[in-house]
C-alpha cells in the first residue's frame, strides 16, 4: 500500500505534550534519513528557538527554525518559528507571515498543511500528534484529498489525544500507530546509499 | 494515477486563476501583488471565496471587475495589518540602546515607517523619541499602500482590551514613564495622546511601485519583506540603501535578513538579533 519511493517531505503538526513525542521521533531517525520534515508545534509567543537548537544536539538530523525565503533540503528538520505562520511555496521554499491567528495559534497547523498540499500533493506524508485542540484537523483533510500520506498518533498512546481523535474522527487518516511505529515507517521511507551521506 | 492527473489539473488551473486575478487588481486598480509569496495569496483568496461561498476565482474576479467598490474588501484581504504597539519589544530596547545616542549627535532627524499598517508601531516609535528628548527635532514618515489602513493610523484610536498587553509591551521595550499617560480610555477604547500626532506624516506609499521620496536617517519596516519573492524583496531593500544617508540605520522584522539580499555588503550589522543594520559611510 505505501509507495516508499514515492514520498518527498513529511509535515507534522502536534500542540500540547509535542515537546516529548516529537523527541521520541526525531530521535529515532537515522543519520541516514533523507527527508526534509517540517514542523508545527504551538508556542508561546515568547518562545525563542530552544527547541530547534535542543533537537540539533540530540538527533542525526540538522534541525533549525524556519528562515523566510529558504529552500527545503532533505536530512533537514525546519520549527515553525513562534507567532509566525509557516507556509510551503511551489517552488519548495518556506515562508512566513503575520497574519492572524488560525484556531487561535500562529503557528497553525492548518495553514501549514494546507500550503503543503498544494505543493506536494501525494508526494507528501502528514502526521498528527498529540494535542489538546484540534487545529490540523482541515489541513490533514485538505492533504487525504490531494492524495497524501495522512497518519494521526494514536490517542490512547497520546499525552493528550483530542488532537490526532478529531482527525481520526473526520475520516481523513490513513493510518493509526504509536510513536515508535511512527519513527519505522518513516525510516522506510528513504533509501540513501551508505557512504554518500552529506550531513553538513 | 489518473485521480491524481485531475488533482493536478486542478491546481494548475487554480494557480493560473490567481495569476489572472492579480493581474486584474494591477491593470484595473494599480495594485501590484505579482512579486508576492503565493502561498500567502492563495490562502487568502480561498478564504474568501469560501466565506462569500463563490465556485471558482473567476467568479471573484468578476466581483472585482463589476461591482463597486469590492475591491476595497479584497485589498485588505492581501494587506497585512496585524500589528500591536511595541511588538518584540527587544527590538525597540535595542534602537534605543544601540541607535538612539547616534542619532541625538544629528539636528534634526527623518524616519521612515514603511508598512505602517493600523499605526500602533508609529506610536510606539513617537513616545519613544519623546522620553528621549528627540521628538521635537524629529519628522516621521509613516506609510502604507492601502489607505483605509492610514485612516485608522490618523486617529490614534485603539481598542481598550489590548491595553493591557501593550503596557507590558513598553515597560519592556525600556519605557521610562507610566504608560497611561499617553493615552485617555473613552468606552471600549483608548484615544492616543494628540501631540505625538504634530511630526508624523501619514501617506500612501506603495514599495512595490513607488519610489524615493526623502533622504532619512532611520527606516523602519518590519514583517513587510517576507511576504515578497526574491526579486521584489531585492526591489525594496534598494529602495531603501537609496533612502537612507550614508551611516543610517535600517530595522527589519525578526525573521527578516539582509543576507540574502543584493545590498548586503553595503550594511554593517549593529543588531544580529534584532535585524538592526547600519548603512556603511563608506561603499
Amino acid at each position: 500500500m505505501i509507495d516508499n519511493q514515492l514520498y518527498k517531505t513529511i509535515v507534522i503538526g502536534t500542540s500540547a505534550g509535542g515537546f516529548k513525542a516529537l523527541k521520541t521521533i526525531i530521535t529515532e531517525l537515522p543519520q541516514s534519513f533523507c527527508l526534509p520534515i517540517i514542523i508545527v508545534q504551538h508556542l508561546s509567543p515568547q518562545s525563542d528557538g530552544f527547541m530547534a537548537q535542543y533537537f540539533n544536539q540530540i538527533s542525526h538530523l540538522q534541525v533549525k527554525e524556519a528562515d523566510s525565503g529558504e529552500p527545503i533540503r532533505p536530512n533537514h528538520v525546519y520549527i515553525a518559528p513562534a507567532n509566525y505562520h509557516l507556509l510551503i511555496e511551489k517552488d519548495e521554499t518556506l515562508s512566513l507571515t503575520v497574519d492572524e491567528k488560525v484556531n487561535y495559534a500562529r503557528p497553525s497547523i492548518d495553514v501549514m498543511f494546507e500550503s503543503a498540499a498544494m505543493t506536494f500533493q501525494n508526494r507528501l506524508v502528514a502526521i498528527i500528534l498529540t494535542g489538546a485542540n484540534d487545529d490540523g484537523t482541515k489541513g490533514i483533510c485538505t492533504i487525504k484529498r490531494l492524495g497524501g500520506l495522512t497518519i494521526a498518533q494514536s490517542p490512547e498512546t497520546a499525552e493528550v489525544g483530542v488532537m490526532p481523535k478529531a482527525a481520526i474522527e473526520a475520516g481523513c487518516v490513513d493510518l493509526i500507530l504509536g510513536l515508535e511505529e511512527i519513527a519505522k515507517l518513516l525510516s522506510t521511507l528513504c533509501h540513501r546509499p551508505k557512504g554518500s551521506i552529506q550531513d553538513q | 494515477m489518473e485521480k491524481q492527473e485531475e488533482i493536478n489539473l486542478l491546481l494548475q488551473k487554480q494557480d493560473l486563476e490567481i495569476d489572472l486575478l492579480l493581474e486584474v487588481i494591477f491593470r484595473q486598480f494599480g495594485y501590484d501583488f505579482r512579486d508576492y509569496n503565493k502561498a500567502h495569496i492563495r490562502r487568502r483568496i480561498l478564504h474568501r471565496i469560501q466565506t462569500l461561498d463563490l465556485k471558482s476565482i473567476s467568479e471573484l474576479q468578476h466581483k472585482i471587475l463589476h461591482e463597486n467598490g469590492f475591491i476595497e474588501m479584497i485589498l485588505r484581504d492581501l494587506s497585512i495589518n496585524v500589528t500591536e504597539m511595541y511588538r518584540d519589544p527587544s527590538f525597540y530596547l535595542q534602537l534605543r540602546k544601540e541607535v538612539f545616542p547616534i542619532l541625538k549627535t544629528y539636528p534634526f532627524i527623518k524616519i521612515w515607517h514603511a508598512g505602517c499598517a493600523t499605526g500602533e508601531e508609529v506610536y510606539s516609535f513617537a513616545i519613544m523619541l519623546k522620553e528621549e528628548g528627540l521628538y521635537h527635532r524629529a519628522q516621521i514618515y509613516a506609510t502604507d499602500f492601502n489607505p483605509l489602513v492610514l485612516e485608522t493610523a490618523r486617529k490614534g484610536i485603539y481598542p481598550v482590551n489590548r491595553i493591557k498587553e501593550y503596557t507590558q509591551n513598553y515597560q519592556n521595550a525600556g519605557g521610562s514613564q507610566s504608560f497611561s499617560d499617553y493615552y485617555i480610555a473613552k468606552y471600549d477604547s483608548v484615544i492616543l495622546d494628540q501631540s505625538l500626532n504634530n511630526n508624523i506624516v501619514f501617506a500612501e506609499h506603495n514599495l512595490v511601485s513607488d519610489s524615493v521620496f526623502a533622504e532619512v536617517h532611520l527606516i523602519i519596516c518590519r514583517n513587510v519583506l517576507i511576504y515578497f519573492n526574491k526579486d521584489l524583496q531585492n526591489k525594496v531593500v534598494k529602495l531603501f540603501t537609496e533612502s537612507l544617508i550614508k551611516g543610517g540605520f535600517l530595522g527589519l522584522g525578526s525573521k527578516e535578513n539582509l543576507m540574502f539580499t543584493d545590498v548586503y555588503e553595503k550594511y554593517q550589522i549593529v543588531d544580529a538579533r534584532e535585524r538592526i543594520y547600519k548603512k556603511k559611510i563608506q561603499i
